[in-house]
């Protein structure tokens, strides 16, 4: 007969092994998607809420201190991103509505990295909107681009047509 | 010759004292609760160590002092691990290392919903002599806790905990309901348990300075926990219950401290357990990790 204590310690391997690999398939899951696309997720209720804090003078201060309290890490002291997380200086971040940078905090995108915020009560979550939308927004191509790099025809449209794809026809 | 809760408490010292040289503090935005769980988990690479106390009265026997130590980390955005080591000093009898615990809690959704369900898996291998009662089970008493260490020791546990958490925060409250199922692995039955709680900051708004006595710093609520029997004999006969009020500072400096003083409900429970505790999350100990090892961040 099997002994109890062998089968436990069989049973705690297989389950240790079934949880790694779900943190592999994660952590590949979530290199892969542009975190930035999930802004365009929020429900258009949610995106069309304005930030009740828009006029109040202290947000952005208040905003300022909760990010470094709570964002630094994988965003940058800068919020210029990192390997961790994008740019909030983007221009897909900073052409959002406040209303979707509030739902996406309060909702997270929890299968690439970012954690729910809404542990933070709604109000420091509008400060914290309020400061994002205070930051210059990026004039260099943000982190993001390297992963979808923009392509010729986008490229044609954003600005003058490059000299060497002109083809001049006799 | 050193004994093993000390060269225990000598490892977890050097461990944090480590840490604090390697990883990035951050402010944490801890729950008050001592028993009850929330939805919310650790931020992926975050780890937080954690010391709790519980002093507890004790009719029939010596009043006691039950301590844990506890690594959290949170694994990814949707994994959270913890490590806890329990013990426990029973005044006029003995100091004694009581076993270690290994729980995972998985959250279920991606987004926010009106409820928002966690899977809660734990491990114990703990003696019968543990006291934290991080949780309370079946038909756990008071007396159960009047055996006295030289003989509540020898008893071995090793016991599989599993919780359903299902929270909401709304307007500033944070609401959580538990519900229990443990079963200790040598063919007992399933034994049951609850905790509910509510706990809301101070203030809702962060004021723009930066400051240790800010209201928002400060979480206050209420929880309540007991057993519910057995698969035999399911319900509140002959289990325990406690109502503790909560409250937690969590510090600009990283860290947090918390109290909750707890009181029996009926004549099973104990009539007095103060409770506290301190902690410090390390962001990005993952990445500090990685660097060590050379690996990516």
């Amino acid at each position: 007969m099997r002994k109890p204590r062998a089968h436990h310690g069989r049973i705690l391997r297989q389950a240790f092994a079934v949880l790694l690999t779900l943190g592999a398939v994660n952590a590949q899951t979530g290199s892969k998607d542009s975190v930035y696309a999930e802004l365009a997720k929020a429900p258009s209720k949610a995106a069309a809420r304005r930030n009740p804090l828009q006029s109040d003078p202290d947000a952005v201060a208040a905003g300022a201190k909760l990010f470094a309290s709570h964002c630094t890490e994988c965003h940058g002291d800068t919020a210029d991103g990192g390997k961790k997380a994008p740019s909030l200086r983007a221009p897909e971040v900073q052409q959002s509505t406040p209303g979707a940078l509030f739902w996406l905090l309060t909702n997270g995108v929890v299968r690439r990295g970012m954690p729910v915020w809404s542990k933070l009560p709604e109000p420091q979550r509008w400060q914290l909107v309020s400061f994002i939308k205070s930051l210059t927004p990026a004039t260099q191509p943000s982190a993001n681009d390297e992963k979808h790099p923009i392509t010729e025809g986008q490229a044609l449209r954003l600005s003058y047509p490059p000299r060497h794809l002109i083809t001049v026809v006799p | 010759m050193t004994d093993v809760p000390t060269y225990l408490a000598l490892c977890f010292w050097l461990f944090a004292l480590s840490l604090f040289l390697v990883a990035v503090p951050a402010q944490s935005q801890e729950s008050p609760y001592f028993v009850t769980y929330d939805h919310y988990l650790e931020e992926p690479g975050s780890l937080e160590l954690e010391y709790s106390s519980t002093f507890g009265t004790q009719r029939g026997g010596n009043d006691f002092h039950a301590f844990w130590g506890e690594f959290e980390y949170g694994a990814t955005a949707w994994w959270t691990a913890e490590f806890y080591f329990d013990g426990q000093t029973t005044f006029n009898e003995s100091t004694i290392f009581t076993g270690f615990r290994w729980e995972n809690r998985i959250r279920v959704l991606q987004r926010e919903h009106f409820i928002n369900p966690v899977l809660y898996m734990e491990y114990e291998h703990i003696s019968g002599a543990d006291k934290i009662l991080k949780e309370i089970e079946g038909h756990d008493g008071e007396a159960d806790n009047a055996v006295p260490n030289v003989l509540a020791r020898r008893e071995h546990k090793n016991e599989l905990e599993l919780k359903l958490l299902l929270s909401k925060t709304l307007k500033g409250w944070n609401i959580a309901e538990n519900t229990l199922a443990a079963k200790n692995l040598a063919n007992s039955p399933w034994e049951f348990g609850y905790a509910i709680g509510a706990s809301r900051p101070l203030a809702l708004k962060a004021s723009a300075q930066r400051c240790s006595f800010c209201r928002e710093n400060f979480v206050a609520g209420l929880e309540m926990y007991g057993g519910l029997g057995d698969r035999h004999s399911f319900g509140l006969h002959d289990t325990s219950h406690y109502l503790a009020p909560v409250v937690a500072w969590n510090l600009p400096s990283n860290w947090t401290l918390r109290l909750s003083p707890g009181f029996g409900l009926n004549d099973n429970s104990h009539r007095f357990l103060l409770r506290w505790g301190v902690a410090r999350e390390f962001s990005g100990f993952g990445s500090a990790i990685a660097r060590v090892f050379g690996g990516r961040p």
